[in-house]
């Protein structure tokens, strides 16, 4: 009779179990980023009008995207090998976010620096950390250059070699 | 089988203690609910808990009648349509944002309570971690719903917050995107935070309450001496007519009679900041809708979520994440910490009384390091109170292990 029971509780553990993975694997996805969101991934950037020393503020899959124009008389940044080159001229490109916690930092043109506000972090012209918390340079996102143009999202080969070299983070 | 009177009355009382046993509810659930007498006035704490909770539902309810989770029309819909249109909007959201805060003032108050008399020892470990269960549930509430009016700092603390589930340098920007529903808050978000606040949350926190008044059951409450008390004794001399020989006082009607004074008391002073000081309860920078491409120039969460926070900021990335960690779950480790067997007031347990005078000075330190800007002395500051705060849980295995008995106590 115990048996009998024992074989029916584990029939219906099997049966209730593989119900709960469904319905745990469809509460997964319903919480997956929607396709609409994750199509609209591309930005272009036209780099031709940018002038030296100026922050430009795009926004790529809602992240806000720091342009800068580096200028020549900063010499450590200028020389740093994250630099895009688009055009002859040298361009810093990254994500806008801190790497500790995700505030955008500010840039200051006369120190040629961001400034975090929410934890006192620091990066130079070209993204690199001049003072913690934040444990990484600013993230280079995929980009192609297209001419005097840029497209995020699309890892093109300059982007590959410096992911190679593992400088985009 | 019962036996039902067919004489009885409809819905008369025998009709309704046929078939429902009200008497025996009654009995068993307040009149018979034994309550020692050597108790003070934060021993109320609870049932202010509750009633804030009661206010917040009620409130909630009216300000869900015209809130919209939309991302273009949250922000409106709360500072234009329910403040400035609705009848008597504003008291419901004064109402809501100041007993949200309040709320947590008074769990503060009611945990350091238990600290203080070793309220989750010998039988109440289970008291101590259903509480602290709702004290995360709690946090997660009021974190929700934060986001709701969509204001610049409703998106950044989202941010933050979201962030930090990546996990420092493990990078599991995956997990972020998920729970975000996005790259970034956005429409999915706000519609998933939406749901947390107004159904789940409150759901969980209504069984955990249910759950945490279960706990308290057997063991009882505690009292100011900790003293061990036979409650179906002392029960039995009330119930025999001699009630200044017993211990105990029934819950209803002689503690609740107490408990809704001090909730009389309360009232007072809650009603005094929402009429007449919300604008605590209310951050300016969150009157600014919410801009993805500007980060308010300080960032910091509302004051209950600051000694964690200050926990954080000292740090490097990794290890600040691990103490914001250690930060969260310590508490739940309370009870199996502390190795005495003394169920004592922390003043006559040794050096377990200057433990929890510094642990008490320590967090209003880091709440108000928290809330200033991280700039030179404020930093050393933090990072050292942080640090206390660490350094004493380290030690409190080794301080109770070592702590003499208290009056008999083995």
């Amino acid at each position: 009779m115990s048996d009998r029971r024992d074989f029916f509780g584990k029939v219906l553990g099997a049966y209730a179990g593989l119900g709960a993975l469904g319905a745990l694997y469809a509460a997964k996805r319903t919480w997956d980023p929607l396709p609409s969101v994750k199509a609209a991934g591309f930005t272009t950037i036209d780099l031709s009008q940018a002038q030296e020393n100026v922050l430009y503020t795009e926004m790529w899959r809602g992240k806000p995207i720091f342009v800068l124009k580096v200028p020549k008389q900063d010499k450590k940044a200028y020389e740093d090998k994250r630099l895009i080159t688009v055009g002859g001229d040298k361009f810093f490109i990254a994500i806008g976010l801190c790497t500790h916690l995700g505030c955008i930092p500010a840039y200051y043109p006369d120190q040629h620096k961001f400034i975090c506000a929410c934890h006192g972090g620091q990066f130079d012209a070209a993204g690199e950390v001049l003072k913690a918390p934040p444990p990484s340079p600013l993230v280079i996102p995929p980009f192609t250059v297209k001419g005097k143009k840029v497209v995020l999202g699309e890892a093109g080969p300059e982007y590959k070699k410096l992911k190679e070299a593992g400088l985009v983070a | 089988m019962a036996h039902f009177d067919p004489n009885a009355r409809p819905f008369s009382h025998q009709w309704l203690n046929d078939r429902l046993a009200v008497d025996t509810l009654k009995r068993v659930l307040s009149t018979e609910y034994w309550i020692p007498k050597n108790i003070n006035f934060l021993w109320a704490m609870g049932m202010v808990l509750a009633a804030t909770f009661g206010v917040l539902l009620i409130s909630g309810i009216f300000l869900l009648m015209y809130y919209i989770p939309d991302t273009k029309q949250a922000f409106d819909s709360v500072n234009y349509t329910i403040m400035s249109e609705v009848g008597y909007g504003w008291l419901w959201r004064h109402m809501h944002g100041v007993a949200a805060s309040v709320v947590f003032l008074i769990i503060y108050i009611h945990m350091f309570t238990g600290i203080y008399y070793g309220s989750y020892k010998r039988g109440r470990e289970l008291i101590w971690l259903s509480g602290m269960l709702l004290f995360v549930s709690f946090s997660a509430e009021a974190f929700s719903g934060y986001m709701l009016p969509w204001g610049q700092m409703s998106y950044w603390a989202g941010m933050v917050i979201t962030n930090l589930f990546s996990l420092g340098s493990l990078d599991f920007q995956g997990l972020v995107e998920w729970i975000r529903g996005d790259y970034v808050p956005g429409q999915a978000f706000l519609g998933r935070f939406f749901m947390l606040h107004v159904l789940l949350m409150p759901l969980i926190i209504m069984a955990l309450i249910v759950l945490h008044f279960g706990t308290l059951r057997l063991p009882h409450v505690n009292n100011k001496d900790g003293e061990e008390i036979d409650f179906e004794a002392e029960a039995e001399k009330w119930k025999a007519g001699k009630r200044k020989e017993a211990k105990v006082i029934p819950f209803n009607p002689v503690f609740l009679s107490k408990d809704t004074f001090v909730l009389g008391v309360y009232f007072i002073f809650y009603f005094y900041l929402v009429f007449y000081h919300f604008e605590f309860a209310m951050d300016p920078v969150n009157f600014d809708p919410a801009d993805p491409l500007k980060t308010p120039p300080h960032i910091y969460p509302e004051w209950y979520f600051l000694w964690s926070y200050e926990i954080l900021r000292p740090f490097p990335k990794d290890p600040g994440l691990i103490a914001f960690g250690f930060a969260q779950v310590i508490f739940f480790l309370l009870p199996f910490l502390d190795r005495s067997p003394n169920v004592a007031p922390a003043n006559r347990r040794g050096i377990f009384k200057f433990w929890f005078w510094i642990l008490l000075v320590d967090m209003i330190v880091l709440t108000v390091m928290g809330k200033v800007p991280p700039i030179g002395i404020y930093t050393t500051i933090g990072t050292v109170a942080a640090w206390v705060f660490i350094i004493l849980w380290v030690l409190l295995p080794f301080i109770t292990k070592a702590e003499k008995p208290v009056r008999g106590h083995k």
